[in-house]
């Protein structure tokens, strides 16, 4: 099987668990985002990919090829570091072209490289630079043109964003995804923000706390169907109601019936489970109406940030949040009576 | 305060006691000491105030340049020796955990607690041929017979090593152990070897540090007077030696002014070359 292959990974620090069960395959060419709240061990993954820690069981397969024991240093992946850890002692030009010098390749290649280098990364010009005279957005550039120098079989990146501002972070954002396409080249990219994980990837692989894979998917499939309640919590926000199952496609809350879109398998009439629902799929009437999926409360809060309005409801102790468009704004004020409406195309069901 | 300059006597109130200090025990006894370089000699007594450059000619001698020479050879040698075996020392050090860290810190510190006298007797005593470590090699058939290796040079340099290779780990210890554990991990992604690794990134980013360790054992060891006549022999003893015999013995005080005054220079002047040689491909910033 072509591509990188995961096959029953687990590493321990110690007594300590970082990753567990880890059974992944990633394609050619993908740009693949780990994805979980801090500790959850997505950081120890792309370190065993790079070969900075072995495994304590399982194997790593690159093309049919087994790399878990190969050093580091013979497996030619490029990887950019959260610290970048850039090279103080060196120029731009010197830290861009380390590899071609540890490889031996001859300075007017390497010359030639690093020009192309630069130029890919929109540095030309500041080959002589040191690393201290460079503004943190360059210093960015600097450890990608260098991580790639080698033309890597592998892109590793680990969270090299997190220490940008957010207006620069998502300009890089764009433009690693736009570099990516370009060179057509396989990336993992470990990150703890689900905004940057949607905006760049192919593919996401979602870890929970308990540091076991959640789920693998495209950005979309993973924000419309979750997997279980911790992916549907943790990427975006939803609403998480507790409620028994009732029929083949309903459910109950309290004296509320909800039509649902798909019971997942095993749920029989009876089990307690968990219905979410994004805010955007929850639309609000500024009136009561009766009906099913359906829920009555008032109006708790209105946040209005002009790009988005959200409408927080008490529905008899449920709390409830709504998004809208300021278009698609609702006329309701904070106190007001108001029916939040459920599609049952966007209720999905979880087991609890 | 940062940047203004102190006003008035109440500002500068905090930094008089040291000042005073400062002045009684340094500036006063330093600046008697260069004065005294000039002064005349009087056989039998003390010296008679004046102005002669005599006792800065007296020193152009063989024996006072081969006696500065070797002491600056010998503070060389072991300020190389330190640093070179303390730097990968260090570095492991850094890189194990915490708590093996302050065990092997407190180790080098209770060296620290030895006396240098101490220590010159236990090394001649483990150097001797009657009961040092030449009869445990002889006991396991590694040697024929025992050896006496002290006195000698390198019993000498041993010794010296001994006493400053705490205080080089000391001095390397917070920029290593402040150094980003993934800048070695980029260079062996980069497809560096470890060995090579250790030498391009965590030597090459870390020289500074390691110029300051080298000036530091230097220094240290420029002064030593006791080791060299515990452990060595006449012709390994350093200028510091040499300084007191002619002060003291000798009660030639302008001479050994003079001497002194001589060495702090030529030091002095070596520290600062070495300074600039390490500032030269300095790597700005942290």
């Amino acid at each position: 099987m072509s591509g990188l292959l995961f096959q029953n990974i687990e590493k321990k620090f110690g007594s300590v668990v970082a990753a567990r069960e880890v059974n992944l395959h990633l394609p050619h060419g993908k740009f693949v985002c780990f994805l979980g709240p801090s500790g959850c061990g997505k950081t120890t993954l792309l370190r065993l990919v790079a070969g900075l820690e072995t495994p304590s069981q399982g194997r790593i397969l690159l093309d049919d090829e087994d790399i878990t024991r190969t050093p580091a240093h013979k497996r030619n992946f490029g990887m950019v570091f959260q610290s970048l850890a850039l090279f103080p002692h060196l120029s731009v030009g010197e830290n861009v072209a380390y590899s071609l010098r540890i490889r031996k390749i001859d300075k007017a290649t390497q010359r030639q490289r690093i020009a192309e280098l630069l130029d890919l990364v929109q540095l030309s010009g500041l080959v002589d630079r040191h690393i201290s005279q460079l503004s943190g957005g360059q210093r960015q550039r600097v450890a990608i043109a260098r991580a790639l120098a080698i033309e890597p079989r592998l892109f590793l990146l680990d969270e090299p964003l997190s220490a940008l501002d957010a207006k620069l972070r998502e300009e890089m954002q764009l433009e690693l995804r736009m570099l990516q396409q370009r060179l057509g080249i396989t990336t993992i990219l470990v990150t703890h923000d689900q905004r940057e994980a949607m905006t760049m990837s192919d593919l996401v692989v979602v870890m929970g706390p308990d540091n076991r894979v959640h789920q693998i998917g495209s950005p979309l499939e993973i924000y419309r169907n979750p997997s279980d309640t911790f992916v549907a919590d943790f990427i975006g926000t939803s609403n998480l109601i507790e409620c028994t199952c009732t029929g083949a496609k309903e459910v109950q809350v309290g004296d509320t019936l909800l039509e649902v879109a798909e019971m997942p398998a095993g749920v029989s009439r009876g089990t307690p489970v968990i219905l979410s629902v994004r805010p955007e799929s929850i639309h609000v009437l500024p009136f009561i109406e009766k009906g099913k999926n359906r829920f009555h409360g008032r109006v708790a809060f209105v946040r209005d940030v002009g790009s988005s309005v959200e409408i927080y409801l008490d529905c008899d102790g449920l709390p409830l949040t709504s998004q809208s468009t300021p278009k698609g704004r609702p006329d309701v004020a904070q106190g007001d009576d108001a029916t939040a409406v459920l599609p049952p195309e966007s209720c999905i069901v979880l087991k609890s | 305060m940062i940047g203004e300059k102190p006003r008035g006597l109440r500002a500068h109130l905090p930094v008089i006691y040291p000042a005073l200090m400062l002045g009684i025990f340094f500036v006063v006894p330093f600046g008697t000491m260069v004065a005294v370089s000039f002064f005349h000699r009087q056989p039998g007594a003390f010296y008679l105030p004046g102005f002669e450059l005599g006792n800065y000619r007296a020193l152009y001698t063989a024996l006072f340049g081969r006696v500065l020479v070797f002491s600056l050879f010998l503070a060389g040698l072991s300020a190389a020796v330190c640093v070179s075996l303390g730097f990968p020392f260090t570095y492991f050090i850094t890189r194990m955990q915490r708590r093996a860290q302050v065990v092997w810190l407190v180790i080098l510190l209770s060296v620290l607690s030895l006396s240098e006298v101490i220590i010159g007797f236990a090394r001649s005593l483990l150097l001797s041929r009657t009961a040092g470590l030449s009869n445990l090699l002889v006991w396991l058939g590694l040697m024929d017979q025992p050896a006496s290796w002290s006195p000698g040079f390198m019993a000498l340099l041993l010794g010296i090593c001994y006493l400053a290779f705490p205080y080089t780990v000391l001095v390397l210890y917070p920029p290593l152990s402040r150094l980003d554990p993934a800048r070695p991990e980029a260079a062996l992604t980069l497809g560096a070897s470890p060995l090579r690794t250790f030498f391009t990134v965590v030597v090459g980013s870390l020289r500074n540090a390691i110029v300051a360790a080298f000036v530091m054992v230097f220094v240290f060891t420029l002064g030593a007077y006791l080791l060299p006549q515990l452990l060595g022999r006449p012709q390994h003893w350093t200028l510091s030696v040499l300084i007191t015999d002619q002060a003291i013995y000798q009660s030639n005080m302008p001479l050994s002014a003079a001497m002194a005054i001589f060495f702090m220079a030529v030091s002095l002047l070596l520290v600062a070359l070495t300074m600039y040689a390490g500032q030269e491909k300095r790597a700005a910033g942290p």
